[in-house]
């Protein structure tokens, strides 16, 4: 949004800093007085949560690795060690493990917001491609902590994630060696993982700094998708409005974030990985951690050859595919109106594909046979349908519900709190 | 080897049916747990006796590498002290493990090899407080060997690395059963409805058809057969309270009482904090909460 800094520097230290580096002016203009919609519900404070999230996972991952040992032998005891022997070790441990399952909880939940409230359309397409890419960062971040331990799960997962790659053709087995530094996982594997692991929050934080700078030349999008018409009427500044408002909604989210780390740590992990990685036993089900279980369903659903790709390439097509859809998103959705308030059929379709996503992660949990492989099938058409087919078609054939001339004429109709409005009785 | 992973990949990605053979187990006992829950803590006596059970008969073939001597007298441990017993030197802070004294005791108990001295020599002691509890076997082969070709696991994490661990170890530690008529056995193979197998394996040739499958109508029994023989028996242990029952039943309990504590030594202090960290929170999201709606009671939304 189109802001005028209103930063009046008050000291000399301030009006010195100000003249060569006026970063308290950017930290103000930002986050300060800038102007954010006043109708911004619960959903749209995980953009807040994920940025605590972040800083929480890179505080507890830095202490982590001062005290883990990445190598092949010592791995698995390392962390042992963090667990018994480490002051807190405990702690930080199962906050970082249990940090990324609601990392990616509260990510999906802002991708899922941002898709009903249409935040992805013009003049937001940037942030939202930014997005992807951050959540691309994310995934990649955590498949290799999650080989960090070096536990079963670890092992194999990698195993079968980095065979994976070998199908991309001409490349794919280049990639393969690549990742693994040598002829299968191993000590190399682990070692550039972690480096890895380690390099990729910061770039991620990076990204995040540019995909709310885009926000912030565009403004926030809000509930009803009307750009803000009138800053005065349908604005509030950021502080304190909404830095009172998402830090009760992080408060909350961090209270049940606490209950499953103090009191359920591993529910939400699987028993396999307090195994130490042994190359030579197979685990009887190799599942990912919950949060890529839609797109592991996706990878294993196709399980027939497509012409001259086979079903194992067509696989990790449909898997990347399923996230490479989200980058065009903003242009095979024709629909003039953003927020699917007022697009009563794109809402079902909607609805339809969020339990999609998640009936996707529980066929993802579940043995690759019979009949869940023909649901999983079933879901998988639906999941590029609804960005191919159903999101292009609806934009020209729905006729979306009347608009609202603005934010606050839409709040003032909601809380009845403008009498002009309403009907004489 | 790659060869073998890819083949291992594909047919997981193609057809996972083959992976997902295998019998079903019976349902496990319901243990009543001391641990589980919220408020769960763990039953010190208990694990004292379990750590007797696993002492006199588990550690003659399974370790506890992860756990060191000093770990009884840890804060949460079993042996755990804030006072010092009578007899004790003044001045001694019994919280210590290293200066506790049931812990220097049991610690003293074991051998240790440690070494090599100036001589270049390995030599044997007496063990001490940060000695970790000595392994059953020098290494995985002699394991092997001395167990029919299978290895016994390292019990520190038994119980997180199998799901519903607690119910699943006391289920398989008495649920032994005389093996179904359908099915032959070999001498080292020790039927078990717990354990996870496959028992159509092992069908009797009259069950089966020309094909090897099981004939229609024959139940494949659950569970599986494990080389370590039912490895309680009453009166094995001989427990010093004479109240406790020296059952198997009450054996098993207890062991797994000893090994909830290894697999999870820091439990009672994180749940301990998880209270003040919970109550805090909420706390603060009552204040946020208030501060909210006082700052936006003005404010059309």
């Amino acid at each position: 949004m189109k802001h005028q800094s209103t930063y009046v520097p008050k000291t000399g230290v301030e009006r010195w800093l100000d003249r060569r580096l006026p970063i308290v002016r950017l930290a103000v203009d930002s986050f300060g007085d800038y102007p954010v919609p006043k109708n911004l519900n619960y959903w749209w404070t995980f953009g807040g949560i994920l940025m605590v999230f972040l800083v929480i996972q890179i505080v507890t991952g830095v202490v982590l690795a001062m005290h883990y040992t990445p190598h092949a032998s010592m791995a698995f005891a390392s962390v042992e060690h963090i667990m018994r022997d480490v002051n807190y070790g405990w702690l930080f441990r199962y906050v970082h493990a249990n940090g990324a399952s609601f990392f990616f909880l509260a990510v999906y939940i802002h991708m899922f917001r941002g898709l009903f409230y249409g935040s992805y359309k013009e003049p937001r397409e940037v942030s939202w491609i930014l997005g992807v890419v951050i959540f691309l960062l994310m995934m990649a971040t955590a498949f290799m902590g999650y080989v960090l331990p070096w536990g079963q799960m670890s092992f194999w997962g990698a195993t079968v994630i980095t065979n994976i790659l070998a199908a991309v053709p001409v490349v794919g087995e280049s990639i393969q060696q690549l990742l693994w530094g040598g002829p299968s996982v191993g000590n190399p594997t682990l070692n550039r993982f972690f480096s890895l692991h380690y390099l990729l929050p910061f770039a991620i934080f990076g990204v995040v700094i540019l995909h709310v700078w885009a926000f912030h030349v565009s403004g926030n999008n809000n509930p009803t998708g009307v750009p803000v018409k009138d800053v005065k009427k349908d604005t509030l500044p950021f502080t304190p409005y909404y830095t009172v408002k998402d830090g009760f909604a992080i408060a909350v989210y961090l209270t049940v974030f606490a209950v499953f780390v103090f009191f359920m740590p591993n529910v939400l992990g699987h028993p396999d990985n307090s195994i130490e990685a042994n190359p030579l036993s197979t685990p009887a089900h190799i599942v990912p951690e919950w949060y890529f279980l839609p797109f592991y369903a996706i990878l294993r659903a196709i399980t027939f050859n497509i012409g001259p790709i086979d079903s194992k390439l067509g696989g990790v097509i449909a898997m990347f595919g399923s996230i490479g859809v989200l980058f065009i998103l903003p242009w095979l959705d024709t629909s003039k109106v953003r927020s699917m308030r007022y697009r009563p059929t794109a809402q079902l379709w909607f609805f339809l594909f969020v339990a999609c996503c998640i009936g996707l992660g529980y066929l993802g949990s579940q043995p690759a046979e019979g009949v869940y492989v023909v649901w999983a099938q079933i879901l998988t058409a639906y999941y590029f349908a609804f960005f191919l087919i159903i999101l292009p078609l609806l934009g020209i054939i729905e006729k979306p519900k009347p608009l609202p001339k603005s934010i606050n004429e839409a709040v003032l109709k909601k809380s009845g709190a403008a009498p002009a409005l309403q009907p004489a009785e | 080897m790659k060869k073998l992973f890819l083949a291992l990949v594909a047919a997981m990605i193609v057809a996972p049916a083959a992976l997902a053979a295998g019998g079903k187990v019976e349902p496990y006992k319901k243990g009543d747990w001391a641990f589980s829950g919220p408020f769960g803590v763990h039953d010190k006596e208990a694990v004292q006796r379990g750590f007797q059970v696993y002492r006199q008969v588990c550690s003659a073939c399974h370790g506890v590498k992860l756990l060191a001597f000093r770990n009884l007298g840890d804060k949460g441990g079993p042996y755990h002290l804030e006072q010092c017993p009578e007899g004790i030197p003044e001045g001694t802070d019994c919280s210590d493990p290293n200066a506790n004294p049931y812990v220097k005791a049991i610690a003293a108990e074991y051998q240790i090899t440690d070494g090599p001295d100036d001589s270049g020599e390995m030599f044997q002691r007496p063990g001490i407080p940060a000695d970790r509890l000595p392994q059953p076997f020098a290494n995985e082969q002699v394991a092997r060997l001395a167990n029919g070709g299978a290895l016994p696991p390292d019990l520190s994490l038994i119980l997180k690395a199998r799901k519903d661990g607690a119910d699943y170890v006391y289920s398989l530690l008495t649920g032994y059963e005389e093996p179904p008529a359908t099915v032959n056995l070999a001498p080292t193979q020790h039927y078990n409805p717990y354990f996870a197998g496959d028992m159509s394996q092992l069908l009797k040739e009259e069950f089966r058809d020309e094909e090897g499958h099981p004939k229609e109508g024959v139940e494949i029994p659950h569970g599986g057969v494990l080389a370590m023989a039912p490895p309680l028996v009453e009166g094995i242990v001989d427990y010093a309270d004479e109240a406790t029952p020296e059952t198997v039943d009450q054996y098993a309990h207890d062991v797994v009482n000893f090994l909830a504590w290894a697999s999870d030594p820091k439990m009672e202090q994180r749940k301990r904090l998880g209270f003040i960290t919970v109550a805090y929170l909420l706390l603060l999201s009552g204040v946020l909460y208030w501060s909210y709606k006082t700052l936006w009671a003005k404010v059309d939304h």
